[in-house]
């Protein structure tokens, strides 16, 4: 039996509410639990501080005094060299970028279609369903560099009338080719993920196959595999380097022709830079949207 | 307060790869040694008592027959041979290995004793490799086939006019020749396979290789090939083939020495006439 | 006597070797509700979805308004069209707003005009007092307001019969009570219903009968009192005393 004013647990004999007195204060028990913690958060911040000086310093002082730091630093990091490339490699690189647009907008649509093909059910579609699968299966099992070699060189040897033998294009349809398997699975298992309670839903409401799919399925698959999607398009930034052995002059060939006429590194070094300036804005924006749709998500159902 | 301790390591690391160095990099100083033996047991070769060669993969005709330069055919393996003998070494002293062009040039160890590839010797080659002295000079050539841009071109100026789409292998003097002569952007390629294949596939209207190998290529490996012509001049900064050796290897003298004699003695002369007789006469375009 | 709005006779479902539903056989006159009772797994949901063919049923018949609705040849689109269900899950469309949702079918399946459509949907939502969340998305509604959007959503299209399936069983009880008096409201216009529940205040209050479901049979059927204080069957009562040993009558 808790003693607290004289009343008793269930006891509802005395119509009078509890007495809550004036605005709230802290009592001296927080007070006193505050002050700790305030302490405790400083000493953390201040052992977070050491152990990062500590660790990151040893490592760059054992760097720097390593017998082969000044080779290193010169080889792969002479910054005016650097700079003084760095407009070639930019030319190179609106090469790769001129193709992500192309490849990616293309890869969208085509991928798009895919799934779609994959995950119909009509009759009619079936010798399609089955010419999609072989054909995904076929393009996530090669090499891209071999798509590459096989469509950019390969064709042309063939000599086929009307097929043109320009390498940009080839290399770009290599590149669409390859990338449309990848994110045709991708939305397919996004639309699997769908729940067929939205389908049953949604044909409870009198719409059909197609309008389910269009309206309540796709809306909610595409928006599901945002993040993986978003992952592809930073790999196809990155594989769009490799359509230079076909003799295109990227920002990866640019900075192979530097490197090779002055055997210094630093090119290399730069083209990476130029790439990664585009890369990581795009993988930190597809976190930060993955990280909300997790939080929208985990917080449903508790309305 | 939290955010900021997590940029330090970010900050440490900037700092440290932009920071000027305060020590001044050290000259390396190649050591020469005066009056070394020239022979087998003396030599400081990869392996005592062995010559390793290395050529390129595959070897080409002319410089090798079949792509089997111990068989001694074709003009580098036979020039590989007349050097090894200069030094002392018999034909069972010679091993043969492969690398691809410009892997050899870069700067680092070497998996071979002497390469010998057309490179091409040039200064800026010189700062990070060795070279013995030349064995063989030619121009840099242009080719083509029947009915492209280039098709009865016969100038410099022709060339750079008819707006055609020139390649070459990435690192090579014919990549810098066409920019040089013809200010034209390159179509370049890993090496020269693949520019053959863009040529046959025709997707370039010109490859640019040496003289010898231009006439292997037109006649042999292009349907309907043609040599436009030698590019006049681009034998001028070129300081023709050489031998390469790693930097500062303790056998580059001696292998000079051995090119200098085969030269003198008119061996040279007898290998290039058996397998280079039959390039010569190619057009030369002004 | 006018044409039963449905009409089912010996319908028969089986999920492979096992039986869930035979001999059903019951009638839903016009503007009545039919409620169904009966323990889990005894076949209310089955049922409910065999009638909007979201099932194949493996013998027997299902008439709307006097037409074979169960045939082979059947295009299960248009039946629909003048079918409503609504889910225990309540199965709100999550990146469409309320409005969205609600108009969504009787523009796409009805063609309706979308500023006719939505004119209507503002006025099912005030009539039952959910205007203010016309534009927000379903995850920022408690569960009953989703429930009672869900329900808005599948009367829009103004259909012949209305199917609820465990339409409360999601909800806590606070809930129960709000979604109970929008189905009493919707049975006042006149709606046609047939109900699957554990909910014993819709039988009390909503039905004009009550079936009880029992291993796949209707056991046993009448009006709500007679059924909920003085059923006949064993098997009924015994259902019956352990609900209000539950506490839920």
């Amino acid at each position: 039996m808790i003693e607290n004013q004289g009343r008793r647990i269930g006891d509802n004999s005395d119509p009078a509410p509890y007495d809550f007195g004036g605005a709230w204060q802290p009592s001296e028990i927080e007070l006193t639990r505050r002050v700790a913690r305030r302490k405790r958060n400083q000493r953390n911040a201040l052992i977070a501080a050491g152990s990062s000086a500590v660790v990151i310093g040893s490592l760059i002082v054992v760097l720097v005094t390593s017998p082969g730091w000044i080779a290193l630093r010169d080889t792969f990091f002479k910054w005016a060299y650097g700079v003084e490339i760095l407009p070639k490699i930019l030319l190179g690189f609106t090469t790769n970028m001129t193709l992500t647009v192309i490849a990616g907008s293309s890869v969208a649509i085509i991928g798009l279609m895919i799934a779609l093909i994959r995950t119909s059910r009509t009759p009619a579609l079936t010798p399609f369903r089955f010419l999609a699968m072989i054909y995904v299966d076929v393009f996530r099992g090669i090499p891209m560099l071999l798509v590459i070699l096989l469509i950019g060189f390969g064709v042309p040897a063939l000599q086929l009338k009307g097929v043109t033998n320009n390498v940009l294009v080839l290399g770009t349809i290599a590149v669409i080719i390859t990338y449309s398997a990848y994110v045709a699975e991708v939305i397919r298992s996004g639309i699997l993920t769908i729940h067929p309670s939205q389908r049953a839903a949604a044909r409870s409401l009198g719409l059909s196959h197609f309008q389910t799919l269009r309206f309540v399925v796709l809306p909610q698959a595409i928006k599901r595999v945002t993040p993986p999607l978003l992952n592809d398009l930073v790999a196809l930034i990155k594989d769009t380097g490799l359509i230079s052995i076909l003799g295109v002059t990227d920002a990866v060939r640019a900075a192979q022709i530097q490197t090779a006429k002055t055997f210094n590194y630093t090119p290399y070094v730069m083209a990476a830079c130029v790439f990664l300036a585009v890369t990581i804005p795009l993988t930190r924006a597809t976190d930060r949207m993955l990280r909300r749709t997790l939080e929208r998500q985990n917080a449903q159902g508790q309305a | 307060m939290k955010k900021l301790f997590k940029l330090i390591p970010f900050f440490l690391v900037a700092l440290v790869l932009t920071a000027c160095s305060a020590a001044e990099e050290t000259a390396t100083e190649s050591t020469t040694d005066e009056a070394v033996i020239c022979a087998p047991e003396s030599l400081e070769t990869l392996t005592p008592g062995v010559l390793t060669i290395a050529t390129g993969e595959p070897a080409y005709y002319p410089w090798v027959i079949d792509d089997a330069p111990e068989s001694g055919q074709g003009f580098e393996a036979a020039v590989a041979y007349a050097v090894a003998a200069q030094l002392g070494y018999d034909q069972a002293a010679v091993t043969w290995v492969r690398t691809t062009f410009d892997a050899a040039i870069a700067p680092g160890p070497k998996t071979f004793d002497i390469n010998l590839q057309q490179y091409s010797i040039t200064d800026q080659r010189r700062e990070v490799v060795d070279f013995s002295s030349p064995y063989y000079k030619a121009n840099q050539t242009i080719i083509s086939f029947k009915g492209s841009k280039l098709d009865g071109v016969t100038t410099l100026q022709g060339v750079a006019d008819a707006g055609a789409k020139l390649g070459a292998a990435v690192g090579t003097t014919s990549l810098e020749v066409i920019e040089s002569a013809f200010g034209l952007s390159p179509a370049v390629y890993n090496d020269n396979a693949a520019g053959v294949t863009a040529l046959k596939n025709q997707q370039i209207d010109g490859l640019v290789v040496d003289l010898p190998t231009a006439f292997y290529l037109a006649a042999v490996e292009i349907p309907d090939g043609i040599i436009v012509g030698q590019i006049e001049g681009s034998d001028a900064s070129d300081q023709g083939f050489g031998l390469l050796l790693a930097k500062s290897s303790p056998i580059t003298s001696c292998v000079t020495q051995a090119v200098d004699a085969i030269r003198s003695s008119g061996e040279l002369a007898n290998i290039t006439s058996q397998w280079l007789a039959d390039s010569a006469g190619a057009p030369v375009l002004q | 006597m006018s044409t039963p709005v449905l009409r089912v006779e010996k319908l028969r479902k089986t999920f492979g070797s096992e039986i869930v539903l035979q001999d059903i056989s019951f009638t839903v006159p016009e503007h009545t509700a039919t409620v169904f009772i009966g323990a889990s797994g005894s076949g209310k949901s089955t049922l409910l979805r065999c009638i909007n063919l979201l099932d194949q049923i493996d013998d027997g018949v299902i008439k709307l308004d006097d037409h074979d609705i169960s045939g082979a040849d059947i295009d299960p689109d248009e039946v629909r069209k003048k079918l409503g269900m609504v889910f225990q899950s309540f199965n709100l469309f999550p990146h469409m707003t309320v409005l969205e949702n609600i108009t969504l079918a009787p523009t796409k399946v009805q063609k309706v005009k979308n500023e006719a459509a939505i004119h209507e949907a503002f006025e099912l939502l005030d009539r039952f007092g959910l205007k203010e969340k016309a534009d927000q998305y379903p995850d920022r509604l408690s569960g009953g307001q989703q429930q009672r959007v869900a329900i808005i959503r599948s009367i829009a299209r103004h259909p012949r019969l209305l199917l609820l399936d465990e339409i409360t069983s999601a909800l806590d009880p606070v809930l129960v009570n709000e979604v109970l008096s929008t189905v009493r409201d919707l049975k006042g216009e006149g709606m046609t219903m047939v109900l699957a529940t554990h909910e014993m205040g819709f039988a009390k209050q909503v039905a004009n009968e009550v079936c009880y479901l029992h291993a796949g049979r209707i056991l046993e059927w009448g009006a709500p009192t007679a059924i909920l204080e003085d059923p006949k069957h064993p098997e009924t009562r015994e259902f019956i005393k352990r609900v209000h040993e539950a506490g839920r009558l």
